[in-house]
């Protein structure tokens, strides 16, 4: 299984050098080929596992429980203004 | 050439649950930027997501009004993409199994009802909000509106021109209104819809689709579909193709346009949701939430024509929302002798004067019982129906009851058969040549002596007493 690295990095924000290109697509591709050996076993009639867990989902009441807590949760951000979230330009 | 235009819908509607999808967070619209926020909903690391029970209910119910199959067990699953109103890296949904599969809505069309598909309902989570405008080198984010809870409604291609998307739009929108499942404002962003929109010659497979965006009005829709279909349609007859993008609805230039940079994300890469297991529901629940269903539009209307007496017209008018289908019930309930009458006065007096005041039935400034008693007054003869309409004015003004402004402004009818034959007999007096004409045969004159009495009375005498005492006295 190729793998288009270039790619893969795109999508996932992540900077590579022209080293790391190389050196990153045989082993992602040794990894898929490790994986594919599920492949070799024979699910027909065997129900998908939706979670390793057997557990149905837990769910919350509405009501309201979470107070401001804006200034102590803005702190870590490297730039607010007003209360709001300071990012680089992004425009359609 | 003729050709076929092929439209299918996405809406969000926002869910008007309390809380957040999978927070506690408030969901209250207008806070401080950024005040309705926590670690989950912030997508802070280590941080797990509990599904807001309301928000599922919600979403059942919809799905049952549509006449859906409800899946008792349904996944989420992430979607990824990079955005800075996407703290998490990705948006919880429900890619694989959606809770609500399969349904339709009948819309009115040109050759009468049409039914258009629904392909599913699946629940996700709203993102923040960034702004832009005035601002050079940044963006502002607002994560008030990150993990509130929305439904995505997805049609099939089923609508063949704008107007039949409004229709579906407009009917979708009443109904999630009805079900208190949404505010459905449009320009609070609670109901927003992307249009998928191609064209074909007639019996042709399918064109290729174009989605547009930022469609934040049902007028918006109608000119971006418009537009869109007119350039498609210009651009394959020149000989070029369609190509499947994302296009942004400029309601300032009425153009739609290609919107380039979603192109290369294109790539979800969607996968389990490992932070929340299956979305299990029993048959019971389901059963439950059926048995609260309200009576909806449709069988509203059917009822209001049958039970009332209304014409279409008025039983549609007074379905538009539960507010005035309850509204009507009360003024009914509270002046039982006449429910057509009762829909006239709500219907033409009472919801043409809060239109023209930007208000509506729900903060109208009088109540059903109120607007009752000024009914009354027009049934026992204290009022006629023309003085009526001037209180309902003052009523709306002032929020005063209908025998307060009657008693102050002295409006109470003149019935009194001596007041008026004396009226008569003065203006017998006053016009001799009239009468004389008039006993001579022209009958058409009897309207100027009611005009007369009317004038002297200044619109407060009894209309019927007035015309049998001037036919016996000339």
């Amino acid at each position: 299984m190729d793998i288009d690295v270039k790619k893969v990095a795109m999508l996932a924000r992540i900077r590579l050098t022209e080293q790391e290109t190389r050196d990153l697509g045989p082993q992602l591709t040794s990894i898929m080929a490790y994986i594919e050996q599920l492949a070799e076993v024979d699910t027909d009639g065997v129900t998908a596992t939706a979670h390793p867990h057997d557990a149905a989902m837990p769910l919350r009441a509405d009501v309201v429980s979470n107070t401001n807590k804006r200034d102590a949760l803005q702190k870590p951000a490297p730039l607010t203004e007003s209360g709001l979230y300071v990012v680089p330009k992004v425009i359609e | 050439m003729s050709w076929e235009v092929v439209i299918g819908l996405e809406v969000h509607v926002q869910i008007n649950s309390k809380t957040k999808a999978f927070c506690g967070c408030s969901t209250a619209f207008g806070a401080e930027p950024n005040s309705q926020t926590c670690p989950v909903c912030l997508g802070m690391p280590g941080q797990l997501p509990v599904l807001n029970h309301i928000a599922v209910d919600k979403t059942i119910l919809t799905g049952l009004a549509i006449n859906a199959t409800i899946n008792l067990e349904s996944r989420f699953d992430r979607k990824n993409y990079f955005y800075p109103d996407l703290p998490k890296g990705y948006q919880i949904t429900q890619f694989s199994v959606p809770l609500v599969d399969g349904g339709y809505l009948d819309i009115a069309s040109n050759d009468g009802k049409k039914r258009i598909g629904i392909t599913r309902i699946h629940m996700e989570e709203d993102a923040g909000k960034s702004m832009h405008e005035g601002l050079d080198a940044v963006s502002h984010i607002d994560l008030n509106r990150s993990g509130v809870p929305l439904m995505e409604v997805v049609s099939e291609p089923d609508m063949r021109s704008a107007d039949e998307a409004i229709a579906y739009l407009k009917q979708l929108h009443q109904l999630i209104r009805f079900l208190d499942v949404s505010g459905g404002n449009m320009e609070k962003g609670q109901f927003r819809c992307d249009a998928n929109v191609s064209v074909r010659q007639f019996g042709a497979p399918l064109g290729t689709r174009a989605e547009l965006k930022n469609l934040n009005s049902f007028r918006f829709i109608k000119q971006g579909i418009e537009y869109e279909v007119i350039r498609q349609i210009e651009l394959i007859e020149d000989g070029g193709t369609v190509v499947q993008e994302t296009r942004l609805y400029d309601s300032v230039k009425g153009e739609t346009r290609s919107m380039r940079s979603k192109e290369e994300a294109h790539d979800y890469r969607y996968f389990p949701e490992p932070d929340l297991p299956p979305l299990r529901i029993s048959a019971e629940e389901v059963a439950l939430i059926r048995a609260g269903m309200p009576e909806l539009p449709p069988q509203l209307r059917q009822r209001f024509e049958e039970e009332y007496g209304l014409s279409a017209y008025d039983a549609d008018v007074l379905t538009q929302t539960r507010d005035l289908a309850t509204w009507y019930e009360q003024l009914v309930a509270a002046h039982p002798k006449d429910p057509k009458r009762c829909a006239n006065w709500m219907a033409n007096e009472l919801l043409g004067r809060l239109n023209e005041q930007g208000q509506n039935i729900s903060n109208a400034p009088i109540d059903a019982k109120t607007l009752a008693v000024l009914l009354d007054r027009i049934d026992d003869g204290t009022i006629s129906g023309k003085i009526a309409k001037d209180v309902l004015d003052t009523m709306i003004k002032t929020g005063q009851s209908a025998d307060q402004i009657i008693e102050e402004k002295g409006l109470k009818q003149v019935s009194d058969t001596g007041a008026i034959d004396a009226l008569i007999k003065e203006i017998i007096e006053a016009n001799p040549k009239q009468v004389e004409q008039y006993r001579g045969g022209r009958d058409k004159l009897f309207g100027f002596f009611v005009g007369q009495v009317m004038k002297a009375t200044r619109g407060q005498a009894n209309p019927s007493v007035v015309n049998t005492r001037l036919k016996a006295l000339l």
